[in-house]
């Protein structure tokens, strides 16, 4: 069967300044989300969708505030269940494009039974993940992402929880869409939302954000200017996985793992660098790249990006199959149907 | 039958009971199905275990249908003048559901000493006590079966399994009736089986010839008196079925796309299981994560312009509570069936009981009012779910429906609608490009607001658990807070302008109001006419709306000096009753046992409180 687009497209062309509300930001100042929101705000004019068509979710956080600040339909819901709030709101109405948006806690904790689903499902929205690895709106307590032994308002002796990455959820449940930005990146941010936009099924975008007042440089180690290009790598679909200042840096697969090596260094070649197929339907070498860190730069970019048909596809299949072919016209023929007698 | 001494009765209760598996729920169902055809009304109750299947004839493992059949049927009856047993487990936990002089049909052939033991018996079981006081059948029924089935090259296992065909035919003899509808049913169930067809028949009829050859049933023949009922076409259907449908009417006659997102949970599951077969007819099912992703589901749906609904038992209610305060909040319809069950926690899963009252009525963060209503009939759920989405579609509420087991898994003859004539369903849709509207601009009569959908040029909002003004935007203004409270609350209490008056049947002159709500009505019709029948002076008043309440309900309290609620709780409706109408004093009469009210029950206490 055909693959099918329900969205409608615009009759005209978008900028940003169409989908900015006239509410004020209340985020704090040199916060991460302003970064995300204007991303955000910079992709939808390239979705092309109808501007009345889009449709913002969130739960509860800071980053939950998002709706209000996008001046489209949106609904604020609470806190961890925006998954399934858009899973409803996609429906009931699969013309509309959907956009969640959560926090770390909200996604993962709280409300990580609904993201590991949605995800199982291929669920058509676009998820946005602003991981900032602690609770801001209630005060910096530590979340689902924070990394092992930090000190925080509810870990005064450093926490004892192993941290989730984000990545490896959304693959253990057989995502299709995985990409990861960082909050000071806002052109890498922009892009993988596009690519996310136009993936049909469950896209999930994380994007590493900083919360100057509750955690301060969390993600500094990797996104501070003077390690920045040797700390990360940005993915390209096709090309080899090069990173540092002079890309001369790359990944290499040396049977057992995955190795940061220096081409020209103990006879590296390009040859020995991995190819990055976004495509590729095993989840084993992307799992291995989103969960890079440590000696490996952190991987930016869409990690993985796979066609596998959305919930939606499938359910409106089955509607119109069941329509054609149904026994029932109407409830009338429902309720008069198999024993009935007349007195 | 000329040698058999007829017997007439107004109504007749045949119990069913057996090993899970023993197929009893299918006999009891086959059973009234006949009799509704023949034209008797029936009322059906099937009282089975939570476990799929207990070990093998112990009593945890016993699985009952009770069939209530006759002239004026309210209830599935309290207790059987035919019971049948097939096995000693069933007969020991069952016999207590006989009346004396009852009609006890046992396949003999499974009492054996091992059995027995697993029972708990340690004696004979057959009394000479017991024998006295019933007329017991001993058939041996699986030996029978099991010679047909060898007969036919069937084995043992799919021998055995046609052991209820043998009692269900010994039941329509007994009971008059002929087989054929029971045939017509195997040759539709088991088309593709013509092996099944041919020995389910064959045990049927045995069962059947049987009870012709056995001298002690003759003079246990029962003629069962027809229905006199409005003239119409009719059905059986159980409650669940009954709500589902309703919804679906409720779908087509308001033209919004009919949302179900719901987990399985008993006894509310064949809400969900319905509704999954009917996608022809538009119905969206999302079998959710969890019963909180069930609500959540549907409260998106709702905003995206759904007639959105949920449905759910006692812990499935609990864990919606904070959703249904975003629903409040959001102001969108929704529907949320709550088939109850006993409780707390887990409770008694497969038993019925009306305990979860407070929870719709008040289980929610803050000040959170939503309307309740309650069916009173496995039939008239249809009416109720009908009902329950056309308020949350005309006001832009959710709305809590409380049906309960014993309504959802009974069923009950239905006289079946026409769509067009049920009333009709505005939902309270916003105009695309309306430049004046506002979220939470609201009806100057209803107080509901307007219902704009994402897809709808011009009217882009915002909405969400926060507070906000009329105008859409946030605010934590204490007098906007003040204001909007006072306006959700607003909304609901004006829905009584749209609800009929509450009636009073019995003797309205009567010394005493019985009081009850929900699935309770059956027995407590038939407990109230035969009070009347013998005399005394009884008024009675059945509540469906229970938030709002019908505008007359103080009125009609306050005429009464003895008033008495009967509830399948610890007294919920009559403490809600007592916040709103202080001046009446009020006596309770409340079960917790897991099952419905017995007419005995409710009698001897209204005698009681009239003698006071």
């Amino acid at each position: 069967m055909a693959k099918r687009h329900f969205v409608p497209k615009a009759d005209k062309e978008y900028t940003k300044a169409d989908f900015t509300s006239d509410q004020m930001v209340k985020w704090c100042p040199g916060c991460g989300d302003h970064a995300i929101l204007s991303s955000l705000l910079n992709t939808f004019p390239k979705t092309g969708h109808k501007k009345e068509n889009i449709c913002m979710v969130s739960g509860i956080g800071c980053s939950s505030r998002i709706p209000y600040y996008v001046d489209t339909y949106g609904f604020h819901s609470i806190h961890g269940r925006a998954c399934a709030i858009a899973t409803g709101v996609k429906l009931a109405n699969p013309e509309l494009s959907v956009w969640v948006n959560m926090g770390d806690g909200d996604s993962m904790a709280i409300g990580g039974n609904h993201l590991i689903h949605a995800v199982r499902r291929n669920q058509d929205f676009n998820i946005t993940i602003f991981n900032n690895e602690i609770y801001g709106l209630t005060k910096g307590q530590y979340s689902p992402t924070t990394k092992f032994g930090q000190v925080t308002k509810t870990s005064p002796f450093g926490t004892i929880d192993y941290p989730f990455n984000p990545g490896e959820l959304v693959m253990g449940a057989q995502g299709t869409f995985f990409a990861r930005s960082l909050d000071c990146v806002p052109a890498l941010t922009s892009q993988v939302m596009e690519a996310a936009a136009k993936h049909d099924g469950t896209s999930v975008v994380e994007v590493l954000q900083n919360c100057m007042i509750f955690n301060d440089k969390t993600h500094a180690a990797i996104t501070d200017r003077a390690v920045r290009d040797d700390r990360t790598i940005v993915l390209e679909n096709g090309k080899p996985m090069l990173f540092g200042k002079e890309k001369n840096k790359g990944i290499r697969f040396n049977g057992r793992c995955l190795e940061a090596v220096t081409i020209g260094e103990n006879g590296i070649t390009i040859d020995d660098i991995m190819v990055h197929h976004e495509d590729t339907e095993d989840t084993g070498i992307h799992m291995m790249l989103a969960r890079m860190s440590g000696d490996l730069p952190v991987a930016l970019g869409v990690i993985r990006n796979v066609e596998k048909p959305s919930y939606t596809e499938l359910y409106e299949n089955q509607m119109d199959e069941c329509k054609a072919n149904g026994k029932y016209k109407c409830v009338d023929d429902l309720l008069n149907s198999g024993d009935t007698w007349e007195v | 039958m000329s040698k058999n001494q007829i017997v007439n009765k107004e109504d007749l209760v045949v119990r069913f009971a057996g090993d899970s598996g023993d197929g009893m729920q299918l006999s009891g169902t086959l059973f009234s199905d006949a009799s509704a055809l023949t034209g008797n009304d029936i009322a059906t109750f099937p009282d089975y275990p939570a476990e799929i299947r207990a070990p093998h004839n112990t009593i945890a493992g016993v699985s009952g249908y009770q069939v209530h059949v006759g002239n004026h049927i309210y209830s599935s009856g309290d207790k059987c003048d035919i019971l049948v047993a097939m096995n000693p487990a069933s007969f020991k936990s069952n016999l207590k559901w006989a009346k004396r002089g009852a009609s006890v049909i046992v396949d003999i052939d499974t009492f054996t000493d091992e059995a027995m033991e697993k029972a708990g018996y340690t004696d004979n079981p057959f009394t000479e006590e017991l024998e006295h006081a019933y007329t017991i059948i001993k058939a041996p029924i699986t030996s029978f079966t099991s010679r047909i089935g060898q007969e036919q090259g069937a084995d043992k296992k799919t021998a055995d399994k046609c052991r209820n065909m043998f009692a269900l035919g010994i039941i329509f003899y007994m009971t008059h009736k002929k087989l054929d509808q029971t045939f017509a049913y195997l040759e539709r169930k088991f088309a593709k089986k013509p092996d099944v067809i041919k020995l389910n028949k064959a045990v049927l009829s045995e069962g059947y010839e049987y009870a012709d050859k056995l001298e002690v049933i003759h003079s246990h023949i029962f003629e069962v008196a027809h229905a006199e009922m409005p003239k119409g076409r009719y059905r059986n259907i159980t409650g669940n079925v009954a709500t589902a449908w309703g919804l679906l009417a409720a779908s087509e006659r308001s033209g919004r796309r009919l949302f179900l997102g719901s987990y399985p949970i008993t006894p509310a599951t064949d809400v969900m299981v319905e509704l999954s077969k009917h996608k022809a007819l538009g119905a969206r099912v999302f079998q959710a994560e969890d019963e909180i992703a069930g609500v959540c589901s549907a409260i998106g749906a709702s905003y995206a312009g759904a007639l959105a609904c949920t449905s759910t038992s006692g812990p499935g209610l609990s864990l919606k509570s904070e959703a249904l305060g975003l629903a409040v909040m959001t102001e969108l319809p929704l529907v949320v069936v709550d088939v109850q069950r006993g409780g707390p926690s887990t409770g008694l899963p497969t038993k019925t009981e009306q305990s979860d009252l407070n929870q719709a009525l008040y289980g929610r963060n803050g000040e959170a009012p939503l309307i309740v209503v309650a069916a009173s009939s496995s039939a008239n759920c249809f009416y109720w779910a009908y009902t329950a989405a056309k308020l949350a579609l005309e006001h832009m509420t959710p709305v809590i429906l409380l049906t309960d087991g014993y309504l959802g898994n009974g069923s009950q003859l239905f006289r079946i609608p026409k769509v067009a004539d049920l009333p009709s369903i505005t939902p309270r849709l916003a105009k695309p490009n309306d430049p004046n509207y506002r979220p939470f601009r609201r009806d100057p009569e209803t107080f509901a607001r307007e219902w704009a959908l994402p897809g709808m040029e011009g009217l882009r909002h915002r909405v969400g658990g926060l507070e906000k003004c009329p105008d859409g935007p946030l605010s934590t203004d204490p007098e906007n807070h003040a204001l909007m409270t006072y306006n959700r609350q607003e909304k609901v209490n004006r829905v009584a302008n749209y609800i009929p008056d509450q009636e009073v049947t019995g003797n309205p002159d009567g010394d005493l109001l019985v009081i009850g709500w929900g699935g309770t009505a059956g027995a407590i019709t038939l407990a109230v006419e035969e009070m009347n029948n013998e005399g005394k002076k009884v008024a009675y008043t059945h509540f469906n709306y229970i938030c709002p309440l019908p505008k007359n309900t103080g009125d009609i309290l306050r005429k009464y000096k003895k008033i008495v609620v009967c509830e399948l709780n610890n007294g919920q409706f009559a403490g809600y009753l007592r916040t709103q109408f202080p001046e009446c004093p009020m006596h309770q009469y409340n079960k917790i046992m897991g099952l419905p009210f017995e007419v005995g029950e409710l009698k001897e206490c209204f005698t009681k409180i009239l003698g006071e």
